[in-house]
């Protein structure tokens, strides 16, 4: 079952919230959509599930055009954020439901209904818990409640909104496996909703990227974590520094910075950005160093160096770098100590930096998906 | 944790447990189990025989028999009408809601013998309604009708008012959910919205019969109060304190409440069995 979104926008009340989502996902596949709040993931989802309307755009899954379709008609099975099981059912019930409500026509017989139940029950490695209700059972029996639910009748398309939002890490890293072995087995086209990168990336076959109403990259972890396609990618990735560089014949140049290690880039002369992860960068000892380390803390395995920028003019201001705390060079080290940098990887982005400590995406032009 | 060797005590907002429950269980027997204990005491010394004559004395008997129909019409029609209302207000946004919202607390509001005049205003036959109702050959006041409509007009908003919050509470995705698994429109009422707010429906329209037997001030306006006819139970049980027949009203009285203990226990039975799921171990 391809999904294939086309110009899709969406506000309420005036407020923006999809701005222009393109986007297929090919049958069978797991995609992830990640982004912070408020960047349109969950909107997108419900607007596949039926449970939202799109302002404008086209939404067509194996060649049906489902905005013509009523939620009830599309077969999706819909995984809430806080499950949204029916309270006053018993777990059976529960998984049952889709089945029970059809019309008599084409409901299919008790025998069947509970055949099914139990196959399902078992399969999700909860048969001991039919008769509970939902308020008798932990929040990972209830997820797997729920997606029962949602598995009972056979859906075309699996859509999960945050599935692991509110269960413990222990429990999250359990039940991601098993999701994963859930995909495969059933062969549903999958997407999924979170904020967790690590979740994303680990689960899924594509990562979404979403930031603000529009798709910002779309790849694999290792494609979005080594070549972030906008500023915007570069900073949910964990690239917290920002220093002002110029570019000179497609190396990125600063004073105190070796950009020796960095590959040159096809870019044009002129100012850009370097964005930066803590843990990419060495610092180099040097007594008329740029930065000077104001502070050291050590969570045993990385120290943390918090850097400032004293002679700078153009506000870099400070930030920290990452390193293991056994590394030979942290000997040196210490509050006082000066330092320039050498940028292990990263990426560069034309134009100038913007002040503010978190500036919006679209202060930057955006590079075309060059992977 | 034995509470009374603890020397560390958590701070409350009302002070003193001793002295809030104290309060509280003195006034409830002061203001509300006293009167009740007096009213079966007064029941008691009437003996079985008589108490037993007084009640099924025709008159009695048509007094009650007036009531629990009227009652038992208006609770129906408010069960129904106020669900609806109760819908309204929650579900949809339009303008003048809040007007509407707030309305709907005039009968709590209104003294009773107020809303019996201008009820009996407005539908004797030449009021507004009831003109053009005489004219279809309707009659509502002197009749059982008009009993019923000022027992409608009393209980209303302990229906919508008890269903109000808990169509508020209830989580859109419960019905969301249900529509992603294929659930139509009355499905989902019947199957998630409805045992949701079963228990809250059956209390509001409970109250609203309890409150509908005991309703004299509006009635007594617009009921005419025929004897056989349309005289309610609680006007008789008063008709009888005037003629200094105190051992007649109690028992008329004593009557009364014991239908509405029974329906008050029953229809808690109701809501626990309802409601039994929702407790976690």
């Amino acid at each position: 079952m391809s999904i294939v979104i086309e110009h899709m926008t969406k506000s309420f009340d005036g407020t923006a919230v999809l701005r222009g989502i393109d986007l297929t996902i090919e049958s069978g596949e797991l995609v992830a959509l990640l982004g912070p709040s408020g960047s349109g993931k969950t909107t997108l989802l419900k607007i596949i599930a039926g449970l939202e309307w799109p302002n404008s755009g086209g939404l067509v899954v194996h060649g049906a055009d489902w905005l013509h379709l009523a939620a009830q008609d599309r077969r999706i099975g819909f995984v809430f954020q806080h499950y949204a099981l029916f309270p006053h059912m018993s777990v059976r019930d529960n998984i049952a439901f889709g089945l029970t409500v059809r019309p008599r026509a084409e409901r299919p017989g008790k025998a069947v209904i509970a055949a099914k139940v139990d196959q399902l029950l078992e399969f999700l490695q909860i048969a001991h818990l039919g008769e509970r209700y939902p308020a008798q059972l932990s929040g990972g029996q209830r997820q797997r409640v729920a997606l029962g639910r949602a598995l009972a009748i056979e859906p075309t398309v699996l859509l999960l909104d945050e599935p692991f939002g509110a269960l413990d890490a222990a429990v999250r890293r359990d039940l991601r496996a098993w999701l994963r072995e859930v995909h495969d087995q059933t062969g549903s086209t999958t997407i999924f909703v979170t904020h967790d990168q690590e979740e994303a990336f680990e689960l899924a076959d594509r990562v979404v990227v979403m930031g603000d109403g529009r798709i910002e990259q779309i790849g694999n972890a290792d494609q979005i974590h080594d070549h972030p396609a906008s500023p915007f990618v570069a900073r949910f990735m964990g690239a917290t520094i920002e220093l002002p560089v110029t570019l000179q014949a497609g190396r990125a140049e600063a004073p105190g910075l070796d950009g020796s290690r960095l590959p040159r880039r096809a870019l044009p002369d002129g100012p850009a950005t370097l964005f930066l992860r803590p843990a990419d960068v060495t610092p180099l000892p040097d007594p008329a160093g740029r930065w000077q380390i104001t502070h050291r803390t050590s969570n045993g395995a990385l120290l943390r160096l918090d850097l400032a920028d004293d002679k700078g003019t153009d506000g870099t201001g400070r930030f920290g770098i990452d390193l293991p705390r056994r590394a030979p060079e942290a000997q040196g080290l210490v509050p006082g100590a000066r330092v320039d940098l050498r940028p292990e990887a990263g990426t560069i982005f034309p134009g100038p930096r913007a002040l503010s400590p978190q500036p919006a995406a679209t202060e930057f032009p955006r590079k075309e998906k060059s992977l | 944790m034995s509470a009374a060797a603890a020397p560390i005590r958590a701070k409350r907002v009302l002070p003193g447990f001793s002295l809030s429950l104290g309060t509280t269980l003195l006034y409830v027997a002061l203001v509300i189990m006293i009167p009740v204990i007096a009213l079966v005491l007064k029941g008691a010394e009437i003996g079985p025989v008589r108490f037993w004559a007084i009640v099924t004395a025709p008159r009695t008997l048509a007094a009650l028999r007036v009531t629990l129909t009227a009652a038992a019409a208006a609770t129906v029609f408010n069960a129904f009408y106020g669900l609806l209302m109760a819908w309204v207000l929650t579900r949809y946004d339009f303008p003048g809601k809040r007007i509407l919202d707030a309305l709907m607390d005039i009968p709590f509001a209104l003294p009773t013998a107020v809303a019996g005049i201008s009820l009996t205003a407005l539908y004797s036959a030449n009021g507004w309604f009831g003109a053009p109702l005489t004219g279809a050959g309707i009659e509502l006041v002197y009749t059982l009708g008009g009993v019923i409509l000022a027992m409608t007009f009393t209980s209303i908003p302990f229906v919508v008012r008890a269903i109000q919050p808990v169509l508020e509470d209830l989580d859109p995705a419960l019905e969301q959910a249900a529509m992603t698994l294929g659930a139509r429109p009355f499905a989902i009422f019947r199957r998630v919205v409805l045992p949701a707010i079963l228990p809250a429906w059956l209390a509001g329209s409970t109250v609203a019969f309890a409150r509908s037997l005991g309703e004299f001030g509006a009635v007594v306006f617009i009921a005419g109060n025929l004897p056989f006819k349309t005289e309610i139970a609680a006007l008789l049980a008063f008709i009888r304190l005037e003629e200094y027949d105190y051992q007649g009203a109690a028992a008329i009285a004593l009557v009364l409440l014991l239908i509405a203990l029974i329906l008050l226990a029953l229809s808690n039975l109701i809501q626990f069995r309802a409601a039994r799921h929702l407790e976690a171990r």
